[in-house]
C-alpha cells in the first residue's frame, strides 16, 4: 500500500474531482463530505510519509505503468521513457503546504461561496488546482510537469473568473490565463531544448548527463524566466495585483500556493536539472545566483513600495505577496551563488545552506500567513461591500475573531516574534549578511515597510468607532470561515513557537534533496 | 536541408506569434497569436522527433531490428497532449473574452484597465 502513495496522492483528488458532478446529484451534503474526506486523505497520506521520506532521507520513486512501480529498473534509468514520480524532501515539503492550504481554503469557501448550482464546479476546480500543484511537485518528468502546470493554470484562471457576472473577474481570469499560457509555452520550448540534447524527459537522467553547453544554457533561460513570471517576481509581476484582487478570497489563498509551486519549480530546475557542475564549462552559478538575487531584491523593494500607496485592501495584500516572494528568491539565490564556489564548499556550508533553509522555510510560512491574510480580507470585503480602505472603519467591535487572525497574520508577515515570519526571516537576515551586508539591510528595511503598511490596514479596517451603518453583511461569521482561518492561525503560531521542529523534520531534508554535490 | 527548413519555420511561427502577442490589442486576436506560438512549438517537437526511414516502435517488428530503425514515440504523444491542452486554453480564453465583452462592452485591452473605478 505504502508504495502506491505517490500515485494515490494525484489520483484520489483527480478522480474525485470528475466524480463530483455525479455525487452532487445524490445530495449537496454528500458532495461536501466527499470533498472534505478527499482533502483529509491527501493530508493524511502526506503526513504519513514524513517519517520515511523526511526523517530517513529515503526517496520514494513510483514508475507509472511498471509491474513493480517502486522498483526502479536499471535499464529504465539507462533509457528512461516511463513517467516517474519522485517524492523527496522538497516535494514532500511543498506537497504539505499545498494540501494544508487547500484544506483550509475549502473549509472557508464552504461558507464563503454561495451555495448555488455552480458550487459543484467551484469544488471541481478547487480539487483540480490541488491536483495540478501536487502533480507538478511530485513529478520527475519534464513533460508531465508541463501538463500539471497547465492543469493548474486552467483551473486557476477559471476560479479567478468565478464571479462572472461582476465586471472585472473575467478579465482578470483572461489575464491570468494569458500569462500562464505564454509562460508555459516558453517553458515547453525549454523542455524541447533539453529533449533535443538528451533524448529524454526524465529529470534525474538529464541531471546525470548534463553537459552545460550553449543549448542547455538557452534551455535554462527559457525555463527560469517563465517560472519567475508565474511566481510573480518583479519585472513580470503585472498580473499579480489584478488576479489576486479579483479572485474570491479562498481562491486567492490557493493562488498564493500556486505561485509558490512555480517557485518550487524554479528552485528544482536550478538544482535538480543543472546542479551538477562539470569543471570549467558549467553554468556560472555565481551569475545565476545573482540573477535570482536581483529578481528577489527588486521584488521585495518595489513590491512593498507599491503596496504602501494602495487603497484597495486586496491589491495591497497582492503587492505584499510579490514582496514576500522576494525573500525566498533572495535566500535561495544566495545559496545558488555560493553553490559551486571555488572554495570547496566552505562558504556554502558556512552560510549558503542557512540562506537556503531560510528561503525554503519562508515558502511555507508565506503560504500560511498570506493565505490567512487573504482569508481575513474576504471577511473585511464581505462586511463592508467594498475593497476601498478609506470606506471602512471599526470592524474589530464586531469581528473580534477576524481582528485577532489579522493581527497574527500581519505580525507574521512583518517578521515579529513569536510568529513564523520571524523564524524564517531571521535565518535569511543572518546568512545573507555574511554574503552581502547591503542585501540584508534591504531585507530588514522591507520588513519595516511591510509592518507600516499593515498597520495602515489594521487602523483603517479594524480600529475606530463602531459604525454599523457601513456594514453591508450583518450575518454572524459562519463556522466554516472560522475553521479555515483558525487552522492557518494555529499553524502560524505553532511554526513561530517551534521553528526548530519544522526545520529539522521538513526544511533540512528539503534543502538536502536539492543539494547534490556537497 | 529539409530539416533546417522546418526549424526556420518553427522560429518564424514563434516569432510571428510573439510579435502578434506584443502588438495586438484585441482579446480575440491575442488568443489567435497564442495559437500560432503553440503551432510553432508543436512543429518544433515533431521536427525533433522525426527520424528519416524510421518505423513505429511495435513489438512484433522487433525481430528485424537490424535493418529497422525504431522511433521513440514520446514526442508525438506529447504533441497530442499539447494540442489538447492548447484547445482547452483557447476555449477558456475565448469564453473569458466573451464574458469580458459582455461586462465591459469592449475587447480593447487599452480600454480594459479601469483600475481607478475599483472601489
Amino acid at each position: 500500500m505504502i508504495k502506491h502513495i505517490p500515485i494515490l496522492l494525484i489520483a484520489i483528488p483527480l478522480l474525485a474531482a470528475f466524480m463530483l458532478p455525479i455525487i452532487g446529484r445524490i445530495g449537496i451534503k454528500v458532495r461536501d463530505l466527499v470533498v472534505l474526506m478527499v482533502l483529509l486523505t491527501v493530508n493524511f497520506l502526506l503526513f504519513y510519509i514524513i517519517p520515511e521520506v523526511a526523517l530517513n532521507g529515503k526517496v520514494m520513486y513510483y514508475v507509472v505503468g511498471a509491474v513493480d512501480p517502486s522498483a526502479l529498473h536499471p535499464e529504465s534509468l539507462g533509457f528512461p521513457i516511463r513517467i516517474v514520480l519522485k517524492i523527496d524532501g522538497f516535494s514532500l515539503f511543498m506537497g504539505i503546504i499545498s494540501a494544508v492550504v487547500a484544506l483550509s481554503a475549502f473549509l472557508y469557501s464552504q461558507s464563503y461561496i454561495k451555495n448555488d448550482e455552480r458550487k459543484s464546479y467551484y469544488q471541481i476546480l478547487l480539487m483540480l488546482m490541488l491536483v495540478g500543484m501536487l502533480g507538478l511537485e511530485l513529478t520527475n518528468d519534464l513533460f508531465n510537469f508541463f501538463v500539471f502546470m497547465e492543469v493548474l493554470s486552467i483551473s486557476c484562471a477559471a476560479l479567478v473568473a468565478y464571479n462572472t457576472e461582476e465586471r472585472h473577474p473575467p478579465y482578470a481570469g483572461y489575464k491570468y490565463m494569458l500569462i500562464s499560457a505564454i509562460a508555459t509555452s516558453f517553458l515547453l520550448l525549454g523542455i524541447g531544448f533539453c529533449y533535443a540534447q538528451y533524448g529524454s524527459f526524465n529529470m534525474d537522467y538529464i541531471h546525470s548527463k548534463m553537459q552545460h553547453n550553449l543549448i542547455d544554457k538557452m534551455a535554462m533561460i527559457f525555463m527560469i524566466i517563465p517560472l519567475a513570471m508565474k511566481a510573480g517576481a518583479i519585472p513580470m509581476h503585472m498580473w499579480v495585483p489584478d488576479t489576486y484582487s479579483e479572485a474570491p478570497a479562498p481562491v486567492t489563498a490557493m493562488l498564493v500556493t500556486a505561485s509558490q509551486a512555480s517557485l518550487y519549480a524554479l528552485f528544482r530546475f536550478s538544482f535538480s536539472l543543472y546542479g551538477n557542475p562539470v569543471s570549467s564549462v558549467s553554468i556560472n552559478y555565481n551569475t545565476l545566483g545573482w540573477i535570482i538575487i536581483t529578481l528577489g531584491v527588486l521584488s521585495m523593494f518595489i513590491g512593498v513600495t507599491m503596496a504602501l500607496v494602495q487603497h484597495d485592501v486586496k491589491r495591497l495584500m497582492a503587492f505584499h505577496a510579490v514582496s514576500q516572494t522576494g525573500y525566498m528568491l533572495l535566500g535561495v539565490g544566495v545559496g545558488i551563488a555560493v553553490y559551486a564556489a571555488a572554495d570547496g564548499g566552505s562558504s556554502f556550508n558556512a552560510y549558503g545552506k542557512v540562506a537556503m533553509t531560510g528561503g525554503i522555510f519562508h515558502i511555507m510560512n508565506h503560504a500560511f500567513y498570506k493565505g490567512l491574510l487573504f482569508l481575513t480580507s474576504g471577511v473585511i470585503v464581505r462586511r463592508f461591500g467594498t475593497r476601498n480602505l478609506d470606506k471602512m472603519i471599526g470592524l474589530a467591535h464586531r469581528d473580534t475573531f477576524t481582528a485577532v487572525a489579522f493581527i497574527i497574520g500581519a505580525m507574521a508577515i512583518a517578521g515579529i516574534p513569536p510568529f513564523n515570519g520571524f523564524a524564517s526571516k531571521i535565518l535569511i537576515y543572518e546568512s545573507v549578511y555574511k554574503f552581502s551586508p547591503l542585501l540584508s539591510v534591504i531585507a530588514m528595511f522591507v520588513s519595516v515597510l511591510t509592518l507600516a503598511s499593515f498597520v495602515k490596514v489594521f487602523y483603517s479596517a479594524f480600529l475606530g468607532p463602531r459604525r454599523d451603518d457601513l456594514i453591508v453583511d450583518k450575518s454572524p461569521l459562519p463556522f466554516g470561515m472560522k475553521a479555515g482561518m483558525g487552522i492557518l492561525c494555529v499553524l502560524v503560531v505553532l511554526l513561530g513557537l517551534f521553528p526548530d521542529v519544522v526545520i529539522e523534520t521538513l526544511v533540512k531534508p528539503a534543502v538536502s534533496a536539492l543539494v547534490t554535490i556537497r | 536541408m529539409g530539416n533546417y527548413f522546418l526549424y526556420v519555420t518553427v522560429v518564424l511561427l514563434i516569432f510571428i506569434g510573439v510579435t502578434a502577442l506584443l502588438y495586438k490589442k484585441n482579446l480575440i486576436k491575442i488568443v489567435i497569436a497564442l495559437n500560432i506560438v503553440e503551432s510553432g512549438l508543436n512543429l518544433f517537437f515533431l521536427t525533433l522527433a522525426y527520424r528519416p526511414g524510421g518505423t513505429a516502435p511495435i513489438f512484433t517488428l522487433a525481430p528485424g531490428l537490424e535493418e529497422l530503425k525504431m522511433v521513440l514515440p514520446t514526442p508525438q504523444a506529447l504533441i497530442l497532449t499539447n494540442i489538447v491542452i492548447g484547445f482547452a486554453t483557447s476555449a477558456l480564453m475565448l469564453t473569458l473574452a466573451i464574458m469580458t465583452y459582455r461586462n465591459n462592452k469592449t475587447l480593447d485591452i487599452q480600454k480594459l484597465r479601469g483600475v481607478e473605478d475599483h472601489d
